[in-house]
């Protein structure tokens, strides 16, 4: 019979039927950081229990770390120190790989993993993070779990799963100049809903997925949980093979032959049937911004605030109505060309290598305006170095951005730094939510090109229209 | 872990739609490595006046007399999305609340919640929205059951409302079933699976 990739995966990490409508997967790579895994890790130990294969587990601190220069534990998060100091004791206890402060492999744990070739095509990998779904993008089964599910992985090296259901979308059409992957999801999200993907397993599809380079199609499957997805994925091709070659933790020589004979059968079969498909046409798609507290919130850049009182749905209503109180906007207002006191360049979202340079190249030669704190925090300690190496930092310091050391740094506030009460904050970051990004704080998310170019401008900016 | 089997309690309507982990539980309030001193955080953006006070907000829901005393929470679709956050679970279950109803769930959240003894009843939003109209009227005497054996909800005035809700869940609710000693009984399994594995994907095997 004809299988979707995620029947294929499946089926090959299969350990056993549970009879009960639940399948116990093997979990191939479990990834921890500080935030949650401290947690996992610490009740673990407490009940008396082991990381069943140590070798196959890693941890990275990035949530509550520091991101100024010259940094060390101390960090502005309350309490923050404790969760560093206790997940370094825990992970040496546990005989884990612990990518730690200092250490040139740290970073944002869905950077470090593809970077490191800890997620590879085909390996289910499990992070108590919602954002792991991100590695469906090199065509991993990834997806993010609790801190108690963490420790059965952990502890069993598997993970009792019910099988969601199959949906595909068909990602139609070529992107235009200035429009990227980022733009796709938020298109894809706003036009069916942060709960359009809530019980199904989603494989992303399509021309316009084809044409993306590798890091792109990590962004794309980043917010694959924003559109409420078990979790996404994209069948892996050889664009994705060369990407793999050569990284630390990658199969080398004979063994990524192999490797890579095997990743070649991980497509859905002509004919496998999905239970849902929907089609999205990137060929007209503008520069997506949101404009409320959801990701949801979202309309091109030439669009503008919708009117609550048009929305039919009650819910939806009142949820449009609070968004816009919250964020300070009239229904009607233009996108384009509402002032910003921030922007942010960073997330596991927007924080690759390809994202700097994009938004390098909006950057070079122009300063960001009076008025707009600007900082931007490489994914990952390798993305930073990579982009020295390449003299990015210093276009990004000579425009006005602040040059951070990598980790999640003001993609969430937990206490410790922010832009501010009211602000309103331009930022290639997933979630928009009230107070994410600090208390009273105004997230609009974008694309890193929208953030460099609403920057320069100080207001949010159609990338396409900059001059020259 | 806690079971799960029937309440009969005050119900809050929280009735929005998209209610995020980061709303349930502000990073800002997880202060310690641990499960527990978070339903003082809990809802605290909505539940406070303003960011790290604790002074509260007399219109918020669960600020109000008898909500306090709610053990079941009514809300809107996709209810606990966002984070992975099993703060926002425990938080919860702090606070007192024992049984969610709602259209839809985010999906770590609501396997957050069978392992920590929260039902998430899924049910329609009209269903949900008769609810809140019931309780509404006299909260502290109209309260609402929740039943898990039965796998139904009764509303104040006796309407029945069954739900449905996957075996391997309900099993780990009614009966407080520890995941990992489980899935240890088939260690031998596990391991066969290992060895087979181990052939026929080396590179896997660091
Ligand atoms: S960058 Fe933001 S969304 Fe990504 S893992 Fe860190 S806190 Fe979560």
């Amino acid at each position: 019979m004809a299988r979707t990739i995620i029947d294929k995966l499946w089926d090959e990490h299969l350990v056993a039927d549970l009879g009960n409508g639940a399948s116990l997967l093997y979990i191939d790579r479990v990834f921890l950081h500080e935030r949650t895994g401290s947690v996992a890790l610490k009740e673990l130990a407490a009940a008396n229990r082991r990381v069943r294969n140590p070798e196959q587990v890693f941890c990275t601190m990035d949530h509550i770390v520091d991101t100024l220069p010259g940094r060390g534990d101390a960090t502005r998060m309350p309490g923050g120190g404790e969760f560093i100091t206790q997940t370094r004791a825990a992970a040496r206890a546990a005989g884990i790989t612990l990518f730690d402060i200092g250490d040139d492999r740290q970073g944002i744990v869905h950077v470090v993993s593809p970077e490191q070739g800890i997620a590879l095509p085909g390996v289910t990998l499990v992070c108590p993070d919602s954002h792991t779904c991100t590695l469906g993008g090199i065509g991993a089964l990834a997806w993010g779990i609790g801190s108690t599910e963490a420790e059965h992985a952990l502890a069993t090296k598997t993970l009792a799963v019910r099988k969601p259901r199959s949906m595909r979308i068909d990602f139609r059409g070529r992107l235009a100049p200035g429009v990227t992957a980022k733009d796709m999801i938020l298109a894809l999200i706003g036009a069916h809903g942060a709960s359009g993907g809530v019980g199904y397993a989603i494989e992303f599809a399509g021309e316009a997925v084809r044409a993306l380079p590798v890091e792109a199609r990590l962004t794309l499957c980043n917010m694959g949980v924003e559109f409420g997805a078990w979790t996404v994925i994209i069948a892996p091709d050889e664009a994705v093979f060369d990407y793999v070659r050569g990284r630390p933790y990658a199969p080398q020589g004979q063994a990524l032959d192999q490797a890579i004979a095997s990743w070649r059968a991980l497509h859905s079969d002509a004919g496998a049937r999905f239970d849902r498909e929907l089609t999205l046409d990137c060929s007209t798609l503008a520069p997506q911004v949101t404009w409320g507290t959801s990701p949801q919130h979202e309309t091109g850049i030439d669009g503008a605030v919708p009117d609550p009182a048009l929305e039919a749905d009650a819910n939806r209503r009142q949820a449009m109505e609070r968004a816009l109180a919250y964020m300070g906007l009239e229904p009607g207002t233009r996108l384009a060309g509402l002032p910003i006191q921030g922007a942010f360049i960073g997330s596991c979202t927007n924080s690759r290598l390809s994202d700097l340079r994009a938004a390098a190249k909006v950057l070079e030669g122009h300063k960001v305006a009076q008025g707009v704190r600007a900082v931007c925090v490489p994914g990952s300690s390798q993305v930073k170095l990579a982009a020295e190496r390449e003299g990015l930092d210093r276009i990004f310091r000579e425009a006005g951005f602040e040059w951070r050391e990598s980790g999640c740094s003001m993609c969430f506030y937990a206490g410790g730094e922010s832009f501010g009460f009211e602000e309103r904050v331009v930022s290639s970051t997933n979630r928009n939510f009230e107070n994410r990004q600090g208390p009273r704080t105004r997230t609009h998310l974008a694309s890193p090109v929208t953030v460099a170019a609403s920057a320069i401008a100080g207001r949010l900016t159609d990338a396409r229209h900059l001059a020259g | 872990m806690e079971k799960f089997t029937r309440i009969t309690a005050v119900a809050a309507p929280l009735l929005r739609i998209n209610v995020d982990t980061d709303a349930i539980i502000p990073s800002r309030e997880m202060k310690t490595v641990g499960k527990t001193g978070l339903a003082a955080g809990l809802f605290a953006g909505w539940r406070y006046q303003a960011s790290g006070s604790r002074v509260e907000e007399p219109g918020f829901v669960l600020n109000r007399e008898p909500y306090r005393h709610a053990r079941i929470l009514l809300s809107g679709a996709n209810f606990g999305c966002g984070s992975s956050r099993e703060h926002a679970v425990w938080a919860l279950h702090e606070w007192g609340i024992r049984a969610i109803i709602a259209p839809s769930y985010g999906a770590i959240f609501a396997g957050n919640c069978v392992r920590n003894g929260i039902l998430p009843v899924v049910l329609d939003y009209a269903v949900v929205e008769e609810l809140a109209r019931q309780v509404e009227a006299d909260p502290a005497s109209r309260l609402v059951s929740v039943d898990l054996v039965d796998c139904a909800v009764t509303a104040p005035d006796g309407t029945r409302h069954p739900f449905t809700m996957a075996a391997a869940d309900r099993d780990m609710l009614l009966e407080g079933l520890d995941g990992i000693a489980l899935t240890l009984k088939r260690d031998d399994e596990i391991l066969a699976f290992q060895g087979r594995d181990r052939l026929r994907r080396p590179w896997i095997y660091l």
